[in-house]
């Protein structure tokens, strides 16, 4: 008996280790930018609090939660340096109201109860503004310990319905039913193709999510859905099926609401059964040249529906400061957590808040002033919120074409 | 004699726990508790009750189980999923919270029987495998589930909420992936350190008792037991079905700790099995009040280290394994108990030389 837990206990050990090592090597980007942090960039990567200025208590504490570990990381760290950017170049410019922000990030590992326990670190550095969680089912978590404590929450990119339900929390993205309805409604308008295959994720919400709003926003388009097709996180390395079936029922576009992984997976396997439909994605979508080992004429002419692309005119300041700062490409995450940050600016000189009030006061202050702003964001222009803590923003259709991202 | 031992032993038990709530009690009058400690106690009540209940089947009856997160998940829906439904009939929450934690536990208990029958004829790594099994079954069932209630009654699907087919008065309840959304927050440190009692209570009075005697024996010696006419079908169901029926208190516990519930990997998957296994054998097979130390100092662990950032988890797996060590190879076994005559000796040596 000692001897089966003796090795099944040895087993869990090597198990949590390659876990650990297993998430970052999964997303290459992580495992690089973890590799390309050098010694100056770790030391003003402004993770804790003694990194960011603080002028003798007279700033504004900011916090983030997000998945710093794990498989979800590639997220986190993109808001975490999105955020941190924000945070520099605001302070350089001389602050909100005259006082300079400070911001602390916390890991949430992408599980709702590590990220409760995240918010309540953050609440014990006497946080004032949250900016998170960075995925849903932990936004969904955190948001309703906010709405408890009424302390200003902002997410930048958790994206499903229950995430802005609170009125104390606002979202920089799109909620997941209004990217799949303007999804189908962009497809209907430019008459992309009328028979839609869907291959998406069941064991995502942020997926299947898209997916229901879509099939219900097709029906009003004109699009007939010949074939709907599931997989889920233990069978995402053969499409083989899916792919059978789109081909047989004679699809004339792909819809993959789907993250950019999987996606590279399906258009590698598409190619090799010469199955050539439109293939059109999300936001998730989005980093789909940067996986490793794609060859990228395979995504030649991919379509997908995203509110930020790095080659835009608009970003490319942004860019530039974030691959100078981090040694990597942002992706919509970065771009979405550096326009909350900027949100929050035009928010609080809106209402005129001060670092001295305490978080409650805050964020009845600033709940009324985010719906009065206006801001001109790298994820869309004159973006406004309403009082639902959702934003009016248009998204931006883009085609991949000769390795690069082509605005529609 | 030993009776009496037994006895101060249990009133050890139940006396930290008594005294910990104690403790946190007078923190809390006295201004001394962070965010994260009050956010933490109600998880760390939840994570001992499922140490223990696994230390009923890995450390008393001695089959190792790979599959508790699966009762977990099995308690945590059932129970939730209570709460959602009742809404509306049974206004007051601590009742419904109440019914959920008794329906949670029979259901994840009748789950432990169902899979207790097939799965018990099986021995060791077999059954380590099949548990194993079980717990993502469970995980991958629940994860394409729609429920919904409406003025017909409910619809289930395992399609997607639109093919529920339900009138405009619909809402859903289990949907798919997305889980249970919106459980109200029921779990108190009060209620979690009762259950906790009760836990202990039912664990350890079982342990001491002639039942437990005879599943002991099962551990022991199988083939001795069976000759001296004890049932060890009967005894081995009985300790998994009770264990799995913990794990699902434990399971509404962490329901409605959190406003939302989705059976991911990470929170009822086997990592979670492992996770709660590393307890048990960090505080002992068979200890129960070490595994409930295991559970809340393991748990603790990463939260006190966040001011490491980066380097948490890396130092989290080093001081587990360190540990894991310390506690339980025998060299590490053979060296504390050197130190500790030696201490003793100097103990001794210095009363002499006062007298």
């Amino acid at each position: 008996m000692r001897k089966f837990v003796g090795f099944g206990l040895a087993a869990a050990l090597v198990f949590s280790l390659t876990a650990c090592g297993g998430g970052s090597s999964a997303d290459p980007t992580t495992a690089a930018q973890a590799a390309g942090d050098d010694a100056t960039t770790a030391a003003d990567k402004g993770e804790s609090e003694e990194a960011a200025p603080a002028a003798d208590g007279e700033a504004f504490k900011i916090g983030v939660i997000g998945p710093l570990t794990g498989p979800a990381a590639a997220y986190g760290i993109a808001v975490q340096n999105g955020v941190d950017l924000a945070v520099k170049e605001i302070n350089e410019a001389g602050g909100v109201n005259g006082a300079m922000l400070e911001m602390n990030s916390q890991d949430d590992e992408h599980d709702p109860e590590k990220s409760v326990n995240a918010y309540n670190t953050l609440k014990d550095w006497n946080m004032q503004m949250l900016v998170g969680a960075v995925t849903s089912k932990p936004c969904i978590a955190v948001a309703a310990e906010s709405a408890n404590d009424n302390l200003f929450q902002i997410t930048p990119s958790g994206s499903a319905v229950e995430c802005a339900a609170p009125d104390n929390v606002f979202r920089v993205c799109f909620a997941d039913p209004a990217q799949g309805t303007a999804s189908a409604k962009y497809i209907g308008e430019n008459k992309l193709g009328t028979k839609i295959a869907i291959i998406y994720d069941s064991s995502t919400e942020y997926s299947s999510g898209i997916r229901e709003a879509f099939v219900a926003e097709a029906a009003n388009e004109g699009l007939e859905i010949v074939a709907d097709e599931a997989f889920t996180a233990d069978t995402n390395t053969d499409f083989s099926v899916q792919l059978d079936k789109a081909k047989e029922a004679g699809a004339e576009l792909v819809f993959m609401p789907i993250y950019y992984q999987e996606a590279s997976v399906i258009l590698k396997q598409a190619s090799d059964k010469e199955f050539a439909p439109v293939f059109f994605g999300v936001d998730g979508m989005d980093g789909i040249l940067s996986v490793k080992n794609f060859d990228t004429a395979l995504a030649e002419g991919v379509m997908l529906l995203t509110p930020f692309s790095s080659t835009e005119e608009s970003s490319k300041a942004f860019t530039e400061a974030y691959v100078a700062a981090y040694g990597i490409e942002p992706n919509q995450f970065a771009a979405d957590a550096y326009d909350a940050v900027y949100a929050i600016k035009a928010a609080a000189e809106q209402a005129g808040i001060t670092p001295d009030m305490d978080a409650s006061a805050i964020c009845e202050a600033m709940k009324t002033a985010m719906t009065e702003i206006t801001i001109d964001g790298l994820t869309g222009e004159k973006m406004t919120w309403d009082a639902a803590g959702e934003t009016g923003k248009a998204p931006k259709a883009v085609k991949i074409v000769n390795g690069v991202y082509e605005m529609q | 004699m030993n009776k009496n031992k037994v006895r101060m032993q249990n009133g050890i038990t139940y006396g930290i726990v008594a005294g910990c709530w104690i403790l946190v009690q007078i923190m809390d009058k006295t201004g001394h508790m962070t965010s994260l400690l009050r956010g933490i106690l109600v998880p760390l009540c939840m994570y001992s009750i499922l140490a223990i209940s696994l230390n009923l089947t890995v450390g008393i009856l001695g089959e190792l189980s790979l599959g508790h997160a699966g009762f977990m998940c099995v308690g945590a829906f059932s129970g939730a999923f209570f709460t959602k439904c009742m809404e509306n009939v049974l206004p007051n929450l601590q009742l419904r919270f109440f019914l959920a934690i008794l329906i949670g536990a029979v259901v994840a208990g009748i789950c432990g029987i169902l899979i207790g029958i097939p799965v018990l004829r099986l021995k060791g790594d077999y059954l380590a495998i099949v548990t194993l099994a079980f717990g993502e079954i469970i995980k991958n069932l629940i994860n394409v589930m729609y429920i919904g209630l409406d003025k017909g009654g409910f619809h289930f699907s395992i399609k997607d909420t639109m093919s529920l087919g339900m009138d405009e008065t619909g809402v859903v309840i289990i949907k798919g992936a997305q889980g249970i959304t919106g459980t109200p927050k029921a779990s108190t440190f009060l209620i979690a350190t009762v259950l906790l009692l009760i836990t202990l209570f039912i664990v350890l009075n079982l342990i001491h008792s002639r039942t437990g005697r005879a599943i002991m024996s099962i551990r022991d010696n199988r083939i001795a037991a069976e000759s001296i006419g004890i049932n060890i079908t009967k005894y081995k169901l009985m300790a998994f079905s009770i264990s799995a029926a913990l794990a699902g208190v434990a399971g509404v516990l962490y329901a409605h700790n959190l406003s939302t519930l989705a059976a991911t990997p990470k929170n009822f998957g086997y990592n979670m099995s492992i996770m709660i296994l590393v307890f048990v054998v960090l505080g002992g097979l068979g200890n129960i009040r070490g595994s409930m130390i295991a559970a809340v100092v393991l748990t603790l662990l990463p939260e006190l280290l966040r001011g490491l950032n980066d380097y948490r988890m890396l130092i989290y797996a080093v001081v587990l394994i360190v540990m894991m060590l310390f506690n339980s190879s025998p060299k590490a076994i053979e060296m504390r108990s050197v130190l500790l005559e030696r201490f003793r000796k100097k103990k001794d040596t210095a009363a002499k030389e006062a007298s």
